[in-house]
């Protein structure tokens, strides 16, 4: 028997969970959540949510966050759960909860960035050997039956003893270099803070960073400090060569100066993964054979989502039943 | 200025004796795609330049002289060509495959062979997991979508499947097999692989039948050379063997796999996906592959790159040179 499942008439009642999610998503999750909690999910209620959460929720004491919930993880919901102890977030990022708040009340926050990582670090490779490589070009290239008529394509790049800048190096970031260093690529990184025990460069802005780097590649969470964090000037750092994959945020970028230096040949290529506006994306880009488009997916793959659910359930279960948490989010 | 050559002993240095005829087959692509020109001191007899038809361009006293044959991938350099220049004693080829020259008529003669050593590898391996990400997290199949303006958020577009965990085996384990299993490590797949011999240094479980390597990997990498024992090697049995979701990359040549069949086991969702840098009848393609979104197409660029384009020149020089000073070649083909 569970010993943390309070038992009633003989009825095995399941530990509650508050659900605050995006009002389209199709939930990819619920049937194996449902095994295991009783979720309350203020969407799919009549009531309107802030009286939902008042009178229904004063006892929960842990939340799950999945993706860009229609109501935010912040003060204006949090402070109507006085029980609360506990975010599990399904995202790799945290953009949509109050860390400092979650800091302050001991709430504990975790992170499903380990579920993601490795799927993220390889898109963001694949990304990078596509631009370098014009492996989407290439495919463009031959399907419009040119390879015959038009001969060859433009040659590619060498990844080998390229100069890579990281910016941000949590999971996905690490993982990334790992695999660039196998392909003969020199890493350096900029963080918040220097990694210790970590074999790169550390770079103390992303300025420096780019002004050392041939290619940068954006693995960083969104916070107001990181938007547009690649700007201007970063960009004539990086300079005329220079090569940006992103698989963060589309607003990590200033969006509007990218294009217009693609379109000026004041930058040498772009994969990205993420737009600011997504779903749209620039007019200009889809003409461009130096930029690799791709809609937001680096980090999804049905076995990443398999394993956001494990992760989900676990941090749960750990936590009902006093464990220690799977992915708690240290607090810097 | 050079020593008095009686007194220093050595062979006459390149320029003292008159330049070294050689006979190009093709102009070579990898010197005029970085507007690089052929060396000094040689003589280079370019059969496109003459009025008269190949055969008897061979014919001609000129040629007869020739002394070092240099071709690219896909020009023959044929046993008849041999007999017909008793005087060649080098074949140099710009490619890393050696399939196009007849390598048993060059040792009966005792002609030298040089290729592109191992200038290629990394490139060549890099795009080899290029291609492979590209089919299991359909990058380019992706690119297609947003830019046709199919991208409205509402998630239709079918995920890729992760690198991690998934079994991956090498099809010949040279240089480039090499470099293709080092990367694949780093992405957590784990290696396995197929070769002429098992590879007295090398961890990877070895498997000595290429249709039993399949039948316990998910993704296969075509890493060897062609020859007659690899050809159509990669055939209907071994592609049904790696499955519905087996994913095959080929960066070496066309014809190591049986095309037709390939072709048709990938319209049939009989194999999972591909990643083809080379085909049977380039730069043709069969048609029912443009049609297909599990696969990922590459005119035959892995070697293409600038950093190995000036590379694989500067080899060209160096052996040309070294050969004609009675220097070792700097990338003599082995016998194996």
């Amino acid at each position: 028997m569970d010993a943390s499942s309070p038992q009633n008439d003989g009825v095995l009642l399941l530990p509650e969970v508050l659900l605050l999610r995006p009002s389209a998503l199709a939930l990819p999750f619920t049937a194996g959540l449902g095994a295991h909690f009783r979720l309350l999910d203020p969407l799919d209620s009549p009531e309107p949510a802030r009286s939902f959460l008042s009178s229904r929720c004063r006892a929960v004491r842990a939340l799950l966050c999945l993706f860009s919930p229609a109501l935010p993880v912040k003060a204006e919901t949090l402070d109507l759960l006085p029980s609360l102890e506990l975010v599990v977030v399904s995202s790799a990022g945290l953009e949509h909860v109050d860390l400092p708040y979650c800091r302050r009340r001991g709430i504990a926050v975790t992170n499903a960035s380990a579920a993601f990582c490795e799927d993220g670090a390889d898109y963001a490779v694949g990304l990078l050997i596509d631009v370098m490589r014009r492996v989407s070009h290439g495919d463009r290239f031959v399907r419009a039956g040119s390879w015959p008529v038009q001969g060859e394509l433009p040659l590619g790049f060498k990844l080998g003893g390229k100069r890579v800048g990281i910016v941000g190096l949590g999971s996905i970031g690490s993982e990334t270099a790992k695999r660039l260093a196998s392909f003969g690529c020199n890493i350096a990184y900029y963080s918040r803070k220097e990694r210790l025990h970590v074999p790169y460069t550390y770079y103390a802005n992303v300025h420096d960073l780019a002004a050392n780097s041939n290619i940068l590649v954006l693995c960083c969470a969104l916070t107001e400090d990181t938007r547009h964090i690649i700007n201007k000037d970063v960009m004539s750092a990086l300079g005329n060569e220079g090569i940006i994959i992103n698989v963060g945020r589309g607003a990590l970028v200033d969006e509007k100066e990218l294009v217009q230096r693609l379109v000026r040949g004041e930058i040498g290529g772009a994969g990205l993964d993420v737009f600011e506006h997504e779903p749209k994306v620039p007019d200009e880009l889809f003409v461009m054979d130096k930029v690799v488009l791709s809609p937001h997916r680096a980090v999804f793959t049905p076995e990443s989502l398999e394993g956001v659910q494990e992760l989900i359930i676990g941090n749960l279960k750990a936590f009902f039943s006093n464990e220690p948490l799977r992915s708690l989010v240290q607090y810097e | 200025m050079a020593a008095d050559p009686e007194s220093s002993g050595g062979p006459p240095p390149l320029r003292r004796r008159a330049a070294p005829c050689v006979l190009l087959l093709r102009h070579p692509p990898h010197f005029t795609l970085i507007d690089r020109p052929l060396p000094d001191g040689f003589r280079f007899l370019k059969p496109w330049e003459s009025p008269l038809p190949f055969d008897d361009f061979l014919a001609s006293d000129d040629v007869r002289s020739a002394e070092a044959i240099l071709t690219s991938q896909g020009v023959p350099v044929t046993a008849d060509m041999l007999r017909r220049l008793p005087a060649v004693r080098l074949v140099l080829t710009t490619s890393a495959g050696l399939n196009h020259i007849d390598l048993a008529e060059c040792r009966r003669r005792g002609v030298a062979v040089a290729g592109a050593g191992e200038v290629y590898s990394e490139e060549v391996a890099d795009l080899a997991i290029g291609l492979l990400i590209d089919v299991l997290r359909k990058v380019s199949a992706g690119d297609r979508y947003v830019r046709r303006g199919s991208w409205s958020g509402e998630g239709e577009f079918a995920l890729g499947s992760k690198l991690g965990g998934k079994r991956a085996g090498v099809v010949g384990l040279g240089r480039i097999g090499l470099e293709v299993a080092k990367r694949l490590e780093a992405f957590g797949c784990t290696v396995s692989y197929n070769s002429r011999k098992k590879k007295p240094y090398v961890l990877y479980p070895f498997y000595s039948d290429v249709r039993e390597l399949a039948t316990n990997c998910d993704v296969l990498v075509i890493c060897c050379g062609l020859n007659e024992q690899t050809h159509h090697m990669i055939n209907r049995e071994v592609l049904l063997a790696l499955g519905k979701e087996g994913v095959i990359v080929n960066i070496g040549r066309g014809s190591i796999i049986d095309e037709k069949e390939m072709v048709q086991l990938l319209v049939q969702g009989e194999l999972g996906g591909a990643g083809l840098d080379v085909f049977e009848n380039e730069p043709k393609v069969p048609e029912e592959l443009l049609a297909l979104d599990n696969v990922v197409l590459s005119p035959h660029t892995a070697v293409f790159t600038t950093e190995s384009l000036s590379e694989l020149c500067n080899l060209v020089v160096g052996n040309l040179e070294a050969f004609f000073s009675d220097k070792p070649l700097l990338s003599p083909v082995l016998d194996e």
